[in-house]
């Protein structure tokens, strides 16, 4: 795999060959529509290099067990949809507040409840965000080709290690169920980061102690002499719970701002005709795709219109997203909901911008066409 | 100071423990402790996972890998540590609450697949971190604060349930017979499969009081008097079988392991 | 027969909640509760069984040499 190769790849296929890229050598998972493949795919390709599959009995046991797993040191992930990914929050919050690292798999689909399982929708753009309780920041990344998401798979597994966070691949059934014709990467040329382990003696190891100018602590494996307590309840540097609330507000901060500080690293866009812009489509997954079509369109009909393709959803690229607003007139966000990241956006520009919103939530696609006419509307 | 046991496997910063005067859960953690001990576990080859609750405490005073989980998830995780490093032993501590209830239809799939996973219930019939509320195991016609007029479901027998959905050790016992405990967390982890212990607790801060069951002796000695090996109850009479607490190794049986199948077909390419 | 001899009860104070399991289920009657906290009441009946130790929740008790 030295070279770039050319493949027919599945959304769904691009996320589980990208994973074991990274380095995946563990999934749990329970089987839901949209996202089984990712599943039926993994049970078939890692005990081919030596990874272990199991499917669970429910989704809450999926997440835990990958937490687990991830505990002893392996890369692990789960795939879900929905319903499932409701059940995963309360995994999604012992992940966040233990800092362990995991990729947690979202296909989405119609809902709420069981919704419109075989239909698209980004309705859980705000979930992934605020699902589990209680304060916390979250890595949430959404491709929207089948490539893109070999990379932003891959990208899910390094923030996750280096952040010791759970990190949300978000997708949905139109880019999770598409195939396209991939330019596979050369494999030698792509970054993996492995979660840093403790350099200290056994007896000095304090699991959730940072050193100066860190706020990720250094990770043990279980089973290799740091015998570590971790818990989902506030703990104190050595693990152990406490009621402290100043040791809870230090640990809190710091779970918060090892993400939100980090933007330049964590934040991942694309901008399309952005130049020369005076108004600006935002949108993500597979609803950008009919975005940019609209976007020629409208071009061609002589609109300075682009694209900001938001490829880190949450923590959102604000500073980018401020700029626009400074430097252009109108910010339509197009999203197959009826305007969940819109809030966001207009948080963050509607000082300085008109925002304006599109969307839906009946499991069908938006069109160019669509897009072309509430622009032209506007 | 403390004795040579609890300094070796204990992370002894952190005691005294939460634990209430005369809770039994102190006498069941450390007998497995003393379990651990007499097999001579390395420390760092050892897991302990617990759920939620007064028993899933436990993890967090023991100086071993220990995971504090989620309300009955303990086995789930357990089952992600064990099968991604087959090398740990893994220990589960959990309480009737957390496997029973919220994690019932993990402890039956956990079983189902025979993975080598020793679970050691804390069984003390009640809820007692939240304050005394009805458990899966609260005998019917007891109280809780939640069933204030008297419990109206059927108890749950969690060892039957164990043996029923795959587990190849499982046991019983109690506090008054602590040395029990340890000989059959020993047997449990000798085993190579899923080993189920329920022990016995009490708690006479809640459950006791509730149920004006007198205080932590009084306690023990109901166990001591309602405590009967499976050959003898199984000679008694139907009428005189109620109330028992049927106590020893209940069932042992051979089964394909999970982790050591799965490694046959990583094997197997 | 000489380690035996030489073990002897040991009592950690600060650990003991004064449940009385110990002292109830001592086969001598070698222990006592005084002021919420167990107390050694007559030593010399102490034959070394250990059920104190065994059944004590609190880790307050135990035998040991020296």
């Amino acid at each position: 795999m030295g070279e770039e190769t050319f493949k027919l790849m599945q959304g769904n296929e691009a996320c589980v060959e990208g994973a074991i890229t990274a380095g995946l050598n563990f999934f749990a998972g329970y089987p839901i529509t949209p996202s089984t493949e990712i599943a039926e795919l993994s049970a078939a390709k890692l005990p081919r290099v030596g990874g272990k599959f199991i499917q669970m009995e429910g989704e809450i046991a999926s997440i835990s067990a990958i937490i687990g797993a991830s505990l002893t040191g392996k890369k692990a992930m789960t795939a879900t949809s929905g319903p499932g990914f409701s059940l995963k929050q309360e995994g999604i919050g012992y992940a966040v507040m233990a800092e362990v690292p995991c990729v947690i798999v979202n296909v989405q689909r119609g809902g709420p409840s069981t919704g419109l399982p075989t239909s698209p929708a980004q309705g859980d753009i705000m979930q992934t965000r605020w699902g589990t309780h209680g304060e916390h920041s979250i890595i949430v990344l959404y491709p929207s080709t089948v490539r893109e998401i070999f990379d932003t798979t891959i990208k899910a597994f390094n923030l996750a290690e280096k952040y010791r966070t759970p990190v949300i691949l978000l997708m949905d059934e139109v880019i999770g169920h598409m195939r396209e014709k991939v330019e596979m990467p050369n494999r030698e040329k792509i970054a993996i980061y492995n979660r840093k382990k403790p350099s200290s003696s056994l007896e000095k190891y304090l699991p959730y102690k940072v050193s100066e100018g860190d706020m990720v602590p250094k990770m043990a494996n279980f089973g290799e002499g740091y015998r570590y307590h971790t818990t989902g309840l506030v703990h104190d540097e050595t693990g152990f719970p406490t009621n402290n609330g100043k040791i809870a507000e230090e640990l809190i901060n710091r779970l918060v701002h090892k993400i939100e500080n980090n933007l330049d690293d964590i934040v991942d866009y694309e901008e399309y005709k952005l130049q020369d812009a005076e108004e600006v489509i935002i949108s993500y997954g597979s609803t950008a795709r009919s975005a940019k079509s609209a976007i020629d369109v409208l071009r061609k009909e002589g609109r300075k219109i682009g694209l900001f393709k938001p490829i880190t959803i949450w923590p959102t690229a604000k500073n980018q997203i401020e700029d626009l607003s400074k430097r252009t007139s109108r910010i339509s966000v197009i999203e197959m909901n009826m305007g969940q990241y819109f809030l966001e956006i207009e948080r963050i520009a509607g000082k300085y911008s008109k925002v304006d919103k599109y969307g839906r939530s009946n499991g069908e696609l938006i069109t160019p066409k669509e897009i072309v006419s509430f622009i032209k509307e506007g | 100071m403390v004795s040579q046991l609890i300094g070796k496997y204990y992370r002894t910063g952190s005691l005294p423990h939460i634990w209430c005067p005369g809770c039994g859960n102190g006498i069941i953690l450390r007998a497995i402790v003393k379990a651990i001990d007499n097999l001579g576990l390395n420390q760092d080859d050892v897991c302990v996972v617990s759920g939620i609750g007064c028993s899933s405490r436990a993890s967090g005073y023991l100086d071993f890998n220990t995971v504090h989980t989620t309300h009955g998830r303990a086995l789930a995780f357990a089952t992600g540590i064990k099968f991604a490093n087959p090398d740990l032993h893994v220990i589960v501590i959990t309480g009737d609450g957390d496997s029973a209830a919220i994690g019932g239809n993990h402890l039956i799939h956990t079983a189902r697949r025979n993975i080598d996973i020793t679970t050691i219930v804390f069984n003390n019939n009640i809820y007692g971190m939240t304050g005394g509320q009805y458990s899966p195991t609260t005998p019917t016609g007891e109280k809780g604060t939640t069933a204030p007029y008297g419990n109206i479901d059927a108890n749950f027998d969690l060892c039957e349930l164990a043996k029923a959905a795959g587990a190849t050790y499982v046991s019983r016992s109690t506090i008054y017979g602590a040395n029990m405990i340890i000989n059959q967390v020993e047997e449990g982890i000798k085993n190579k499969g899923f080993s189920f212990i329920e022990t016995i607790s009490i708690c006479p801060t809640y459950y006791g009081r509730k149920n004006k069951k007198g205080n932590a002796v009084d306690m023990i000695n109901q166990l001591k008097e309602m405590s009967i090996n499976k050959t003898a109850y199984d000679k008694l009479s139907k009428e005189k079988r109620n109330g028992k607490i049927v106590v020893g190794e209940l069932h042992k049986s051979q089964r394909t392991e999970y982790t050591e199948e799965y490694e046959k077909i990583i094997q197997s390419f | 027969m000489d380690t035996f001899v030489k073990e002897k009860i040991n009592i950690e104070k600060e650990l003991c909640k004064g449940c009385g399991i110990c002292v109830s289920f001592c086969p001598k009657n070698v222990l006592t509760i005084k002021n919420e906290k167990v107390h050694i009441k007559e030593i010399d009946s102490c034959i070394k069984c250990g059920l104190c130790e065994l059944r004590c929740p609190d880790y307050a008790i135990y035998l040991g040499g020296k």
